[in-house]
């Protein structure tokens, strides 16, 4: 059984170089590695033998940040690592909290969170769809997703005023009531966004140089998946129906039906797949939450100055790239005592060296854009 | 304003020596506690005594330390040398088949400053379980990427962040900081605008990163 599992990472500049054997470098510069991250590959010809990833260039020293700033002061910085996803970062980051100050957010709260959650979600799987596309050579998909993503940010401006760091939860609830059109809003991009999904898929789903340059790239079992911890859609495409929303519910999640895709190959083409039907789930589940938004307060009474009693917590929610956690330590100060942050992106890109061996170089920039990794959290 | 300057120069040193003795007795207690040393060991909010610790009790005695519920979260303090064959047996009879986390925390002023923590999930059950592990300053700590295959970065980070050694590790170099950067800045006593001047400075050709 421990033969099978994938646990060397040899370092490619020590490792003996064969006479046809070259290494080169991809990054950190590079438009495809979708922000600073610099792969160093060995190659026999156009094959990658193996490869490794230098990351780190946006280290900004999130947690050791959080162990000097009050609970709430915090709470803008998790918007600062998945940059693209920051509803969702803010929404893992307020719950940890409220966890592990006993208290919970009213019901009115919990379900304006499901919603801009799930719509960040169709957001960050837009931005990956466009960019991913683009990487690999189709152009108008990226203008398509980022029309619709426009729409999005739209609905977060008009809710927090802020559409890419929207820093939109507070810990206890929300700060912002909605807004007077939210509901309509979120139903007129619903009601769209239908049409729009079959537009992407009637550019890629049968397109035969999108097959041709997805399918069977990257494989990874189901094994292999959750021996290097992977989570999200990309463990899903590899035939593991596992979903925090589902096996661990948080915010109103258990209120409303949605089916977890999953692939069976666990290649490129599947977690696409999964992705784009992880967008149809969210439609479906922004559609229900508007329905029935209960009234009430939005605000758990928690009191201004927030000391957790003293103890530990580690809550997880499921963010558009895989499992986000935060593992925090009170010492019954304001300030957290440690808060670690699992970030997916940066679990999820240990899995790239797997992926990538024995395939060409031009297939790296797929794997990579397939990962769907944001180096503001890899590096955190 | 330069004779302001020269001016303070000489109160500087008259200061320090009336006011030295007493500073570090009078400065210094008021910042421990919002540190947090005092609270040094967690209480122990719930021992745990479910089935799932009587049969790590019963296969492992007294390599289980201590076992208790914190927010309804299980947690097992295990002893660090038997560490791997408590891995082992939590993926292949516990079921508990995904390493989530593994990360550290720095508790200075305790005998063993740091606490290991695996964070363990299982498909099957459905539920997690945080692994404990203390280790001391210059204690290695068994490696488990041979159980799982996610800890290679996780322990790797550990070991840029805090300077825990991973004993077994295959790659142990840094990951997020530069290779040849000194210090480890997630331990307490490393503050937070301390950096490695040397290394902005033939680096980055600045004398400050802040």
């Amino acid at each position: 059984m421990a033969d099978t599992r994938t646990t060397s990472f040899p370092n490619v500049e020590t490792t003996v170089l064969g006479a046809d054997e070259i290494v080169i470098n991809m990054g950190p510069q590079h438009p495809s590695t979708h922000g600073v991250l610099r792969v160093k590959l060995k190659l026999d010809g156009e094959k990658v033998v193996n490869s490794e990833c230098v990351i780190g260039y946006l280290h900004r020293g999130v947690e050791k940040i959080a162990e000097h700033r009050s609970y709430q002061q915090f709470a803008p910085y998790v918007d600062r690592m998945d940059y693209v996803a920051a509803v969702s970062n803010g929404l893992g980051y307020c719950e940890a909290v409220e966890k592990l100050l006993g208290a919970e957010a009213p019901p009115r709260a919990r379900v304006i969170r499901t919603i801009l959650t799930e719509l960040q979600r169709i957001a960050s799987h837009l931005l990956w769809l466009g960019t991913h596309a683009l990487d690999i050579g189709a152009l108008t998909p990226l203008f398509y997703c980022f029309r619709e993503r426009e729409e999005i940010l739209k609905i977060f401006e008009k809710y927090c005023g802020a559409r890419l760091t929207t820093h939109a939860f507070r810990i206890g609830g929300l700060q912002y009531e909605a807004y007077d059109e939210l509901e309509k809003d979120v139903e007129r991009f619903c009601k769209d966004f239908e049409h729009k999904i079959a537009e992407y898929e009637d550019l890629l789903t049968q397109n035969r140089i999108w097959l041709g340059r997805t399918k069977g790239i990257g494989v990874l079992t189901a094994q292999q998946a959750i021996d290097l911890g992977v989570t999200g859609p990309v463990l899903r495409a590899s035939g593991v129906k596992w979903d925090i929303r589902k096996a661990m519910p948080y915010a109103a999640y258990d209120q409303y039906k949605f089916e977890i895709p999953t692939g069976r190959n666990g290649d490129t083409y599947d977690r696409y797949l999964v992705r784009v039907e992880e967008m149809r789930q969210s439609r479906l589940i922004c559609l229900q939450a508007i329905q029935n938004i209960p009234a009430g307060p939005i605000m758990a009474r928690i009191g201004k100055v927030l000391k957790p009693p003293v103890g530990e917590v580690y809550h997880s929610i499921e963010a558009p790239k895989g499992e986000l956690g935060y593992y925090i330590v009170s010492d019954a100060t304001i300030q957290p005592y440690r808060v670690r942050i699992r970030p997916p992106s940066f679990v999820n890109l240990q899995a790239f060296d797997t992926m990538v061996r024995g395939h060409l170089v031009a297939d790296v920039v797929a794997i990579i854009g397939t990962i769907d990794i944001v180096l503001g959290e890899v590096d955190r | 304003m330069p004779p302001a300057g020269g001016e303070t120069k000489p109160a500087a040193p008259a200061a320090p020596p009336a006011a030295a003795p007493p500073k570090p007795a009078a400065a210094v207690p008021p910042k421990a506690p919002a540190a947090g040393p005092p609270k040094e060991a967690p209480p122990k909010p719930e021992p745990l005594d479910n089935e799932l610790v009587k049969r790590y009790r019963s296969r492992f005695g007294n390599a289980i330390r201590e076992a208790w519920l914190d927010r309804k979260q299980a947690i097992l303090v295990v002893d660090r040398g038997q560490l791997v064959e408590i891995a082992k047996y939590s993926r292949d009879e516990e079921k508990f088949d995904m390493l989530t986390d593994l990360t550290a925390v720095d508790w200075p002023k305790r005998e063993k400053r740091f606490d290991i923590i695996l964070n363990l999930y299982s498909f099957v059950k459905n539920e997690r379980l945080r692994l404990k592990v203390h280790a001391g300053e210059n204690e290695p700590v068994p490696s488990v990427t041979g159980v799982w295959g996610v800890a290679n970065w996780l322990e790797r980070e550990a070991f840029d962040m805090f300077g825990i050694h991973f004993e077994g590790h295959p790659n142990l170099t840094r990951i997020l900081l530069p290779e040849e950067w000194q210090g480890h800045p997630l331990r307490k006593d490393y503050d937070i605008l301390t950096q490695d001047t040397a290394w902005v400075r033939e680096n980055l050709g600045i004398e400050s990163g802040q």
